[in-house]
Parts: structure tokens; C-alpha cells; sequence
């Protein structure tokens, strides 16, 4: 619903046609976008005012090197690198040094709290080999233990409950005598959400951060929250100094501007970014990506990751043989349309791809897109799918009868399949593009060795 | 239990009642200076109320919407104190609000006279359905109904454990066919139960779910198909759960949710702490679907029938 960032601009500089200097008259309108655009994805209003005060000092100070680009192109640079720097900082691990290291997880009703927890756990388990007990602090909402629980034994993690007590201090320091005596390494402290002005329960943490001093405490935020994140994050800082933050529920289409209120107004880092209901979707923080979620820029990054996901090395190697020898076939492809229905959602996954939003705003794309396809690919023998060759005018005219579709229709489909079955071979051939094979074999390659 | 006393400190509540006031004389000092003797909107007086507006999460289309509605009223009304804008401002919000030709409940209805009445509960993860569904069954309760709750939630661990410990609670009906069933004939079978126990109401739970998954939203839309394929015309309120410190996303939230299911009402949740839940006024007006509930804690009475002019004054407080 809202145009991203780059387009807005350019329509605020449309009026400048000719103009390539950034000057205190001109740059008036693009200030106002870009602080709209903030705006509307959620940061607070304040701090998008202060943070738009900022890149015009910046975008001033850069009249002499405008030369080469456009002063729209500059402005969005100019943004993004303000955010990233503003959201990065220092590089944020998780501490959990200790014997065993204590983790306190705080923050409103309904952030994701216990979710987080069991994810955590799951996360120091499978990444850092560490051996995990949960503990159920949050005495108050009906079956938040047993929520605790059942994740607990999801991930293969400890639990500690103590289903009669009313005391989250006394449950949180048993829980860590209880990990001393069977050998688990990290305590993640699960507790009850709280409003921020509930002062009686506000204290409450407060005693129970004091009474088990933890090494780390991460305060959970809902990325979806609007305005009201500022007010929230300052008092929880306040009465519990947390290390770090936990943004969640960012699997949504929500621009996320909460994680630049929060980091701007308690100036820590954000450690974790939660995006699903699954125990693996933990993952660190990335301040370029919020910085594009914020601005409607496309989340390139994560569409390739979620790509990575689906797609395994074996089959890609596989993949890439058949492609070098020109051998793609109609199974492989089919196999691959399979791959990219696991992924979600298309229209979803087109908004990740810069630029994408603007085109789909309007389209009704469903995963029925490939319906076609595959029946197609569907009405042929085993034969003909493994050789493209094969197909001749009698084959062809079969196959329209069996996916009910016409000739011109099967036709078409072939002539594109022979098309991008070339353009693939070629790319195999072309310098630095040697794993070629497939979108998500290519996608493995071109990013992890370049973390 | 404990938390069911809780509530302010008497100082508490004076330095709350202190600092909106101290808050409100400001907003409304630097409206009378700014409009003293003149007859459009000055510059200054905009922009503070576009301030209000915006960091209580009404957003921009909406804000610009009343703004431009109360220049509006000043050009052809003109007026002559700082009370009558106020006025003015106040009124013309509530009016969007009740453009969606509703007037606010005077108490819990069930939303048919029919027997029995079904409503099903959608939302995005942890906004507060079934917290929402063991308050509105209070309620009912309380006027002497039979309720029953079906826990469609089958998905979320103990999701079902949950919604019973409310059904205890409130001392009502209970239907589950347990955890990892299939949501859809839960709440078939809930219609079921409520006609063949003369249950006067049947509120459904759904496992929260975030509108962008296509799937879910689908499953959704089968849910609500399988209560109409037991009972004819059923649900008769499909209520949408907002939490009130949700940003702008809430308006994506009720259009995808509106479309899998023809939301009929909003419940805004979480009002009891900073958030004021400003976006609701969008919502309502963007998608004419009434507010009807506001959660203002955690106790089981903690529910409210939506007032429009409080909500509005709530605005421009603290």
C-alpha cells in the first residue's frame, strides 16, 4: 500500500528535471518523503524527525561529489546508510558464558516470549552445542507452563516447572540450582508479558533479574508494533537494563520501523530476528535488510536464504551436470517448480525482490500459476519428460488432450522451456558463473562464501 | 488469584491524572495561542495535532483525512475559542468512527436473536483471542447464557489447555477434539454441540496467524464455511482481534482478514497500557466495521463495550 522510498523520491525530484545540485530549497520535498515513508512503516515520529534532520545535514554537506549521480539515487544512499549505521553498531553475540550461563527473557503480552524461548533453546542446542533448560516463569496466563512445555520437548530441551507456585523469583533460582545439579550449561528464564505502566509487575522482574543476575537479558518486541515502542522499550530499559532485543513475527509483511524506534531510543543492539511458528526460524539480526524492509526496498537477502532452505547441495550438483550437458529435462523442472511452492507464497516472495512490489501491488498471483505448467509436463510419457527432443506434432497434439489446454498453449510452453534450457547452458559458460544451475543452486554458491 | 486484585495505587493514579493534565494544558495552551482572533487553522496547531495523531498510531491517510475534515468546519464555521476546535476535533473524529453506521453497544448483545449464536474469533499471534473469548464468555455468562467454547486453536502448544482453563473460569461449556485436529471440525462440531445443548451463544477460538500466509488464511476461510454448512447464516460475528500497540500493519491485518472471512467486528486489545490503538479509527472507517470491545487487562472482567467518545478523549490524554 505505501510506494516504496526510491520511488517516492523520484517523484520529489521529478519537478528538479535538469537539477543535479542537493540545495536547501530542493531538498525540502524529499525530506518530507523520506520522513513519511518512516512514518509509515511505524518508526516513531519523533525520532524519524530527528533522523530526517540528520540525512539533511548529510545530503548538504555532499553538494560537491554530486556530479556522477542522480540527487535522488544519493538521498536513498544517503538513507540507507544513515539506518544501517543507526541499527548496527557494535556486533551483538549472545552471552552465555557461565556456570551455567542465565538467560532473562522480558517484554509485553503477546510478543512471543515462550515462542522465542523454545527457539532459543533450540538455537544454542543445534548452533553453539550447548545443553539448554527452560524454565517456566510466567505464573499468571492460563497454560503459559504447559506451552513452555510441550516446546521444551520439541526441541529436546530441559524443563524446570513448579506448577503450584505463585513466585517467579523462587521458580527462576530453583530452576538454576536445578541446571547446576544436572548439567545444563544455559538457563533461559521464560516470564510472564507485562504492561510497562503495571508497576506491581514491573517490580516483579526487576526482583527476579536482581535475585538471579543473568548473563544476558533480551527484551522481546512484536515487530509489528506501531508508535507506543519507544514508551515500552524506555521503561523495560529502565527497570531492567536488558543486554539486547529480540524482534519477532517478522515473517509478516510489517515494515518493521519498531527496530529503529527501539535501537534509537535505547541505543542496544538487536540480537535476534524471529520470522515463523516452526522451532528453527531464529535467526541474527541484519541491519541492511531492516534497513531496506523499513524503506519498501525489497529483502533480496532473505528471498535467497529462503531459497537456500529448500534447495540441498546434492541436487543442485546434479542439477548443474545436466545443465552444462544441456540435459535439463521436464522432470527436473518440474522438481524445481515443487521447490519453489515449498517456498511460500509467490507474490509474497516477488516482494522481496527489489523493485518487485511496485509490479505486483495490483496482481492477483496465486500458486495456481503452475497449475498449468505441471499438468502439461504431466500428460507426457516418462519418455518424452526425459527427452525434450522427443516432442513432434503428434506428441504434442496428445498432450493437449490430456492436460484439456490447446495446442497453441503447449506449443508456447515448449518454446519457453527450450529458451531458458539454453540461456542456462550459456550462463554455465560464463566466467565466475561455474555453479549455474538452477535459481536456488546459484543463490547457495554466490552468497554463503561471501559472508 | 493475585493478579486479579491488582490495579494502581491511589498515588499511582494522581501522578497518571497529573501528568495528563499537565500534558492536555499544553496541547490546549498552544492551541489557544495559535488560534487567538483568526479564522483558518494556523500552521502550528496542525502540526501539533498531526503529532498527536501520529505517535497514537492513527496513521498518515487517516490523520490527513481528519485534519483536512476540520479545516474544513473552521472555513465554513469559523469559530471563536480554542474549546470550540476542540470541540470541533473531537467531534469530527467520533463522526468517522460512526460513519459505519453503528452506534456503540450499551452492553454484551449476542449478535442474533437466533439460538444459538455463533461467533468465531480470528487474529493475528498473541493479540489476545483467547483471552478475549474467556472475558466476552464472562459476560454472557453473567446475563444467565449458556455458552460454550470450541477450541479451534489446535495448533499452538497448549492452545487447548488454555481456552479450558478459561471455559473453568467462566464456568461454562467446553468442546475439543484436542490438540493437532483439524481446526475446521472443531468448530463444525462446536455449531453441534451448542444446537443440541440449547447453547444460547458458541465462541470459536483460531490459532493466531499472521495474514500474509495464503494457506492459513485459506484454512480460515474453511473454518468459517464449516460452521455455515451446520448452521445456515452462522457465524454471526467474526470478530477481529487488534492489538492496540500494533502499527500501520494492523491495516493489512483487516484487509486480508476481512477478505478470508467478512469480519462483522473489532475488539482492540491491550488498551491498559501507553498504546492508544489509533489505527482502529482507519480500520473502522477505511473498512466500515465497528469497534465493539476494548480489553483493558488481564482480569476476566477486564472487557468494555467500546465508547467512542472516550476512545477519542483517551487520545489527546497523557
Amino acid at each position: 500500500m505505501f510506494d516504496s522510498l526510491s520511488e517516492r523520491l523520484e517523484g520529489a525530484f521529478k519537478t528538479l528535471k535538469g537539477e543535479s545540485k542537493i540545495t536547501e530549497i530542493n531538498i525540502a520535498t524529499s525530506i518530507k518523503e523520506i520522513r513519511r515513508a518512516l512514518v509509515a512503516a511505524d518508526v516513531n515520529y519523533k525520532i524519524a524527525k530527528e533522523f530526517t534532520d540528520k540525512v539533511k545535514e548529510k545530503a548538504l554537506g555532499q553538494e560537491n561529489v554530486l556530479k556522477a549521480v542522480k540527487p535522488g539515487e544519493l538521498m536513498v544512499k544517503i538513507v540507507m546508510d544513515e539506518l544501517v549505521d543507526l541499527m548496527g553498531g557494535q556486533a551483538a553475540g549472545i552471552n552465555i558464558k557461565g556456570e551455567p550461563a542465565v538467560v532473562l527473557i522480558a517484554g509485553l503480552q503477546g510478543s512471543g516470549k515462550t515462542t522465542f524461548s523454545g527457539k532459543l533453546a533450540h538455537f544454542l542446542s543445534t548452533k553453539r552445542k550447548k545443553k539448554p533448560l527452560l524454565v517456566a516463569c510466567d505464573v499468571y496466563r492460563p497454560a503459559a507452563i504447559d506451552q513452555l512445555t510441550v516446546l521444551a520437548k520439541q526441541v529436546g530441551a530441559g524443563i524446570y516447572t513448579e506448577p503450584e507456585n505463585k513466585n517467579p523469583v523462587e521458580i527462576a533460582l530453583k530452576g538454576i540450582g536445578h541446571a547446576q545439579s544436572n548439567g545444563y550449561d544455559v538457563v533461559i528464564v521464560d516470564t510472564a508479558g507485562r504492561l510497562s505502566v503495571d508497576e506491581q509487575m514491573m517490580t516483579e522482574i526487576a526482583n527476579v533479574k536482581e535475585a538471579i543476575l543473568p548473563n544476558e537479558t533480551l527484551f522481546v518486541v512484536d515487530s509489528m508494533t506501531g508508535q507506543d515502542a519507544v514508551n515500552t522499550a524506555k521503561a523495560f530499559n529502565e527497570r531492567i537494563n536488558y543486554d539486547g532485543v529480540v524482534l519477532t513475527k517478522l515473517d509478516g509483511d510489517t515494515r518493521g520501523g519498531a527496530a529503529l524506534s527501539v535501537k534509537y531510543t535505547v541505543g542496544k543492539p538487536i540480537k535476534f530476528v524471529s520470522m515463523g511458528e516452526k522451532m528453527d526460524t531464529l535467526d541474527i539480526f541484519y541491519p541492511e535488510r531492516m534497513a531496506q524492509r523499513i524503506l519498501g526496498m525489497g529483502d533480496i537477502v532473505s528471498f535467497v536464504e529462503r531459497a537456500q532452505e529448500q534447495f540441498d547441495d546434492e541436487e543442485a550438483k546434479r542439477l548443474e551436470k545436466k545443465i552444462k550437458k544441456n540435459k535439463f529435462d521436464f522432470n527436473d523442472f518440474l522438481g524445481q517448480i515443487g521447490q519453489l511452492r515449498k517456498m511460500g507464497d509467490l507474490k509474497s516472495l516477488m516482494n522481496m525482490i527489489p523493485g518487485m512490489s511496485k509490479m505486483t501491488k495490483d496482481l492477483n498471483i496465486d500458486n495456481s500459476a503452475f497449475n498449468k505448467v505441471e499438468s502439461i509436463i504431466q500428460s507426457m510419457t516418462p519418455q518424452e519428460r526425459g527427452n525434450p527432443e522427443l516432442l513432434n506434432l503428434s506428441r504434442k497434439k496428445r498432450i493437449a488432450l490430456g492436460c484439456g489446454q490447446n495446442l497453441d498453449e503447449i506449443n508456447r510452453f515448449i518454446k519457453q522451456f527450450d529458451q531458458m534450457r539454453k540461456m542456462m547452458h550459456k550462463m554455465t559458460k560464463m566466467p565466475g558463473m561455474g555453479g549455474m544451475a538452477g535459481p536456488g543452486a546459484t543463490m547457495k554458491r554466490g552468497f554463503r562464501k561471501r559472508r | 488469584m493475585s493478579f486479579f486484585n491488582k490495579f494502581f495505587s491511589k498515588e499511582k493514579k494522581e501522578d497518571l491524572d497529573k501528568g495528563l493534565e499537565k500534558t492536555k494544558s499544553n496541547f490546549f495552551n498552544k492551541l489557544t495561542k495559535a488560534v487567538a482572533g483568526k479564522s483558518t487553522v494556523d500552521e502550528e496547531v496542525l502540526d501539533e495535532l498531526e503529532n498527536i495523531l501520529i505517535s497514537s498510531d492513527v496513521g498518515l491517510e487517516t490523520t490527513v483525512k481528519i485534519i483536512e475534515r476540520i479545516e474544513g468546519r473552521v472555513a465554513k464555521d469559523k469559530y471563536l475559542n480554542t474549546s470550540e476546535l476542540n470541540g470541533i476535533l473531537r467531534s469530527e473524529i467520533v463522526s468517522l468512527l460512526a460513519e459505519n453506521n453503528t452506534i456503540d453497544l450499551e452492553e454484551f448483545t449476542l449478535p442474533t436473536t437466533e439460538k444459538p449464536a455463533i461467533i468465531m474469533v480470528v487474529g493475528v499471534n498473541g493479540v489476545g483471542k483467547t483471552t478475549t473469548i474467556g472475558k466476552l464468555a464472562h459476560q454472557y455468562k453473567k446475563q444467565g447464557k449458556k455458552v460454550v467454547l470450541g477450541a479451534g486453536d489446535t495448533f499452538r502448544a497448549a492452545a487447548v489447555d488454555q481456552l479450558k482453563i478459561w471455559a473453568d473460569r467462566v464456568g461454562c461449556d467446553f468442546y475439543s477434539k484436542g490438540m493437532h485436529t483439524d481446526p475446521a471440525a472443531v468448530a463444525y462440531e462446536t455449531t453441534e454441540y451448542a444446537i443440541k445443548n440449547g447453547c444460547d451463544v458458541a465462541l470459536i477460538d483460531t490459532a493466531g496467524r499472521l495474514h500474509n500466509k495464503i494457506n492459513l488464511m485459506k484454512e480460515l476461510t474453511k473454518i468459517k464455511n464449516s460452521i455455515d454448512k451446520k448452521l445456515g447464516g452462522a457465524p454471526h460475528e467474526v470478530l477481529l482481534v487488534l492489538d492496540a500497540t500494533t502499527g500501520q500493519n494492523a491495516i493489512e491485518q483487516a484487509t486480508h482478514f476481512t477478505n478470508a472471512t467478512d469480519v462483522t467486528a473489532l475488539a482492540l486489545t491491550k488498551l491498559d497500557g501507553t498504546a492508544k490503538g489509533g489505527v482502529a479509527i482507519g480500520i473502522s472507517d477505511q473498512f466500515k466495521i465497528p469497534i465493539k470491545y476494548i480489553g483493558v487487562g488481564e482480569s476476566i472482567d477486564k472487557l468494555q463495550i467500546f465508547n467512542k467518545q472516550a476512545f477519542v478523549d483517551s487520545l489527546f490524554e497523557a
